[in-house]
């Protein structure tokens, strides 16, 4: 081992042949002892110091003692005037990361070669010192770094401001200092210094937007030398044109005119960053948006892939928001699919998908077809996604899609490649009518020979519900059935889920289907089994074919209406006894945000029973409560709970917030109470209430709070009762009541006398919100067919002049309290109409559905259509009043 | 999006994707583990491709890759998803290059191994910390080969055997066309 490095084996393949075969981090530790000789044979440190790196970049670990070992014997190298040799130091100690305590060993050498007359020295001494260095050393070296930034050597100037860069991160004070330096090394003639110094100059003044503005205002009319530099400067300036966009009015915006130079500049790498600024512009017209795209078209048809690449990656993303801006490419877009690089052509795919027009579909189809074969499935799931979003587009070209569908799912692939296109499939099927059946039949073939349970089981729980609708749902039994011969007990079970859900249906099939049901009963998977029993059971198996009853049918298709994490809590929290778990007993409130949360948001504690620590939801907190008060235990099940409204401003001496209880025929109002004032103790404190705007309530419970000392939180209750399922709305007037005692806040004790007094509080409402649950639905679009239009209000209004849609939106959302659906609360950014689903329950436990079409125009009007179904047409009523008279 | 332009890593892998030289800046990684799956990622996902007249480009996880092979070396140089391609090929063709210069147009594995200090040097020299310290290869390559000549070697010398190789280099592009 004592010259590998001219060891050259003969015997060995001349493939296998390496230097540093056969290394071994011991023996070149024990090498490094050269260092320490005292005539350095510098060539052979560099060789050894180089083993060391390879060490190092294969992974190796040098543990701390063998780290600091080494760096010791490494800082002897300085000693050396071989250029080489130091080089190789400088790596070395970058790569050893020494701690503080050793630096110092080196800072001094360091710093003697900060000031050398050579200029390699000096770059390289500036970026190890940096690198290694921590906040008290910089303040010695700063005067050099600032003299290095407009050193007349680039390689010094560009050491200097890119460890600038790095040491912004850590010391920013610091670095703050050198603006003046760096504000004149933009100003350089060396390429490279320029765009170090314009990125550290940036970065300093990155929060002060005016800067920045000014920054780029110069050097846009300026000369910039480096495309670097250049790219650079694109960057800031979309980000100051993004900043100013909320004042500048239509015209022309502002630095257009740069960017758009900026396609004719001489540097690939600045003419694509400047199309992809513009394309990336908000709100970006047509007719910003043409120079630039034709640029990326000639990049198109380049002979570098890179360039193809980024060009197709960019229009592909122009294409979600102006599909039509990109159609001027589709020719050439159309030449990629067959190019070499599949990340390429997969991008023109689907860029052509996303612009192509309805008679365009099936060329491109067949030209896809021959491409599936030979690319990767994660490409593969992307193509599916397009496809399945130009099907819903273009819904009568439904029937080549599909069959392409089903196609690829006839081929080879993997897990999530053919649960893309299952997906796809069902969601065809539900969007479009007419593709059903063979949908369903290209979804039946499928599981004659699907190696993915959980596929199988999906896709049998779907033909559950739609098969039966059919024309003909008898063509499906033998799918479903030969999955019960041929699968493992997961599927097995489904099938016997699905089978029953047909012959629930349809009744025509209701004999054949017990028959076949019975036959499971012999199953061999206990679970196979007990669904077979259930479902004879409840079907009425016994021979006798009855007209399955809607309990049979609630059973089998409604919609688990309670939250599975809900249904999993009260679960784990059921102990087996006598008493059958009851499912109503499941809170239908999505947990919201746990206590503890909201006590780190608010310093002042809003007050509960509970530790923070618990993770107990507020619903069941609430209800834990409440049920603990004697007096408000016949008031039934609770229905909601509000959020708490504040009833004082923050930062007063007695801080207080309520929330609203609503039960069956009963409003429970719990204050939250809090003194903030330590010379003070509390006593009997209770809310007075004057309800005299609140005709139907009567008040007819209070539970005062003994004693409130300070900055303990305490709670006083209130009940009123109002008629039964009425939603009476009302306005509530609050005085805080109490006795006051002086604290001596030194012992801690209380005088024995104390003043009545009283604390103004602010009025509180009860608003039809609070009558409505907040409960999402999986499928809006399921949940609002199946509710049926027996019971639907439809009504126009008109909402005046809005700041802007997403402002309307909000507002009536936040009045109605039902939950959004589906994220359609969401609005794109810049859009002139939205449609908005919530869902939720009314009081009584009535389901109600919302969809909300709404409309801006230029002058800012806004118009809302609100169509309303349920369960009850009281309540669809009501709903449309509470938008009426908010 | 405001950011200055920054490379995650850069690799250098021989035909069998094991690591010659590689240099990570970014915290993506942080284990040996983590980096060597990354790189047999990468390398097994670009084996097929045939990027030895122009560089390919790629896209893993959340990066962009773009990469360049010559003999039995595979050249890497990695970026974030919303970088500049054309920056993160600049780099990895200054990289290119600058070994081309520096191995005198043998660019293979063992010349490459032969010569790992200057190529660990040349790594130093093109980025730091991320940052594009340099992208022109005749610059990178002198600002390496002036360390590996000895102190008291004459400069009109070194400039002599640069031109040299560099002239080998472009007569040895020429005859591969």
């Amino acid at each position: 081992m004592a010259q590998p490095l001219v060891k050259k084996d003969d015997d060995r393949d001349d493939e296998e042949y390496s230097p540093f075969l056969g290394i071994e981090k011991g023996a070149v530790l024990q090498e490094a002892r050269v260092f320490n000789d005292p005539q350095l044979d510098s060539r052979r440190c560099s060789q050894v110091i180089t083993k060391l790196l390879y060490l190092l970049n294969q992974g190796e670990t040098f543990t701390k003692v063998e780290a600091t070992e080494v760096f010791f014997s490494v800082t002897k190298l300085f000693q050396s005037r071989d250029i080489g040799l130091r080089r190789m130091v400088y790596l070395i100690i970058k790569e050893l990361s020494p701690s503080a305590d050793e630096v110092i060993i080196v800072t001094s050498s360091l710093m003697k070669d900060m000031n050398s007359k050579t200029d390699m020295y000096r770059a390289n001494a500036i970026r190890v010192l940096c690198r290694i260095t921590d906040g008290t050393l910089l303040t010695q070296i700063e005067r050099y770094l600032k003299q290095a930034i407009v050193d007349k050597n680039p390689v010094v100037a560009s050491a200097a401001l890119v460890s600038g860069i790095h040491l912004l991160q850590t010391n920013p004070e610091i670095v703050k200092r050198w603006s003046n330096e760096v504000q004149e090394a933009v100003q350089s003639r060396a390429a490279l210094v320029q765009f170090h110094a314009l990125a550290l100059l940036h970065q300093i003044r990155q929060n002060d937007r005016l800067a920045v503005s000014k920054l780029v205002t110069s050097l846009t009319r300026g000369t910039v030398r480096s495309p670097l530099a250049q790219c650079l400067l694109i960057r800031y300036t979309s980000q100051v044109i993004r900043e100013s966009a909320g004042n500048a009015q239509m015209g022309d915006r502002p630095f257009y005119d740069y960017l758009e130079g900026c396609l004719r500049h001489k540097a690939e790498m600045v003419i694509f960053e400047a199309a992809r600024a513009i394309t990336e512009l908000h709100g970006v017209t047509t007719r910003e948006l043409t120079p630039a795209i034709t640029v990326l078209q000639l990049f198109l048809s380049s002979s570098k892939p890179v360039l193809r690449f980024a060009a197709v990656r960019t229009l592909n993303k122009v294409a979600m928001t102006h599909p039509m801006a990109v159609t001027n490419c589709n020719i050439d877009m159309e030449s990629l699919i067959s190019d070499q690089n599949r990340s390429i052509a997969t991008l023109a795919i689907t860029t052509l998908l996303k612009t192509g027009n309805e008679s365009s579909v099936d060329r491109l189809m067949k030209q896809i077809t021959n491409f599936m074969s030979d690319i990767a499935d994660e490409f593969k799931i992307v193509v599916v996604e397009a496809i399945r979003s130009l099907c819903l587009k273009f819904p009568l070209k439904y029937r080549a899609l599909m069959n392409f569908l089903s196609n690829i799912l006839r081929e080879e692939g993997g897990f999530e490649y053919k649960k893309a296109i299952v997906d796809s499939i069902v969601i065809l099927i539900r969007d479009i009518p007419d593709a059903k059946e063979s949908g369903l039949l290209h979804l039946c073939e499928f599981i004659e020979d699907c190696e993915f349970t959980y596929l199988s089981t999906q896709i049998l729980h779907f033909l559950g519900i739609e098969g039966p609708k059919t024309s003909d749902p008898s063509k499906y039994i033998r799918y479903i059935y030969n999955r019960v011969h041929l699968e493992n007990a997961t599927v097995r079970a489904s099938a016997v889920s699905t089978l029953a859900k047909f012959g629930a249906l349809v009744d025509s099939l209701k004999p054949r289907v017990f028959i076949l049901l019975r036959r499971c009963l012999f199953d061999s998977d206990d679970e196979v089994r007990d669904r077979a029993t259930l479902y004879l059971n409840t079907l009425g198996g016994d021979g006798s074919v009855v007209e399955t009853d809607s309990d049979v049918k609630d059973f089998l298709f409604g919609s688990l209406d309670v939250p599975l994490v809900n249904l999993e809590t009260s679960l784990k929290n059921y102990e087996a006894s006598e008493e059958p778990f009851d499912i109503n007993s499941v809170p239908k409130e999505i947990k919201s945000q746990p206590l503890a949360e909201k006590k780190a948001q608010s310093k002042k504690p809003t007050g509960l029973g509970v530790t923070p620590s618990a993770p107990v939801s507020t619903v069941d907190a609430y209800e834990k409560l409440l049920s603990s008060i004697p007096e408000f235990s016949n008031f039934g099940k609770l229905f909601k709970s509000s959020a708490p409204v504040e009833l004082t401003e923050p930062e007063t001496e007695y801080a207080v917030n309520v929330v609203k209880h609503i039960f069956d025929s009963h409003v429970v109002f719990q204050y939250n109470c809090t003194n903030t004032i330590p010379e003070q103790l509390l006593e009997n404190v209770i809310v007075a209430v004057d309800a005299s705007e609140a005709e139907e309530f009567s008040e007819v419970a209070s539970k005062p709070l003994a004693s409130l000392p300070y900055d303990t939180p305490g709670q006083t209750f209130l009940a009123f009762e109002r008629p039964e399922g009425v939603p009476a709305v009302g306005k509530f007037s609050n005085t805080l009541r109490f006795i006051v005692k002086e604290v001596d806040p030194t012992t801690g004790e209380a005088e024995e006398d104390g003043v009545e007094d009283e604390y103004q509080l602010e009025d509180l409402e009860v608003v039809p919100a609070d009558y409505i649950l907040k409960v999402p639905v999986f499928n809006f679009r399921n949940a609002w067919e199946s509710m049926g239009p027996d019971f639907e209000r439809i009504d126009e209004y008109g909402l005046g002049q809005r700041e802007s849609l997403t402002e309307a939106v909000n507002t009536v959302i936040n009045l109605l309290g039902l939950q959004p659906c589906e994220g359609t609360e969401v609005l794109a950014s810049n859009s002139r109409s939205h449609t908005c689903l919530l869902s939720g329950v009314y009081i009584g436990n009535v389901k109600v559905l919302v969809r909300l079409s709404f409309g801006i125009d230029s002058s800012r009007e806004v118009a809302m259509k609100l169509a309303v179904r349920s369960e009850d047409e009281a309540v669809s009523d009501a709903i449309h009043e509470i938008v009426g008279s908010g | 999006m405001e950011s200055c332009p920054s490379i995650k890593n850069i690799l250098l892998l021989d035909s069998e994707g094991k690591r010659v030289a590689v240099k990570y800046y970014s915290e993506d990684w942080p284990t040996n583990s983590a980096k060597e799956s990354f790189e047999k990622a990468v390398f097994t996902k670009t084996q097929k491709t045939n990027a030895r007249t122009e560089a390919e480009i790629a896209m893993f996880e959340n990066t962009i890759v773009v990469y360049k092979f010559v003999q039995d070396l595979h050249f890497f140089v990695t970026g974030g998803d919303n970088e500049n391609e054309l920056i993160l090929s600049t780099v990895l063709q200054g990289f290119f290059d600058a070994v081309g210069i520096l191995l005198r147009g043998n660019v293979d594995k063992k010349e490459a191994l032969e010569n790992l200090d200057l190529i660990l040097l040349c790594l130093d020299e093109i980025v730091d910390g991320g940052i594009v310290l340099e992208t022109d290869s005749n610059v990178i390559a002198s600002k390496v080969a002036s360390h590996s000549i000895d102190a008291g070697a004459p400069l009109s010398e070194q400039t002599i055997s640069q031109a040299l190789a560099t002239a080998r280099e472009h007569l040895a592009r020429s005859l591969l066309k």
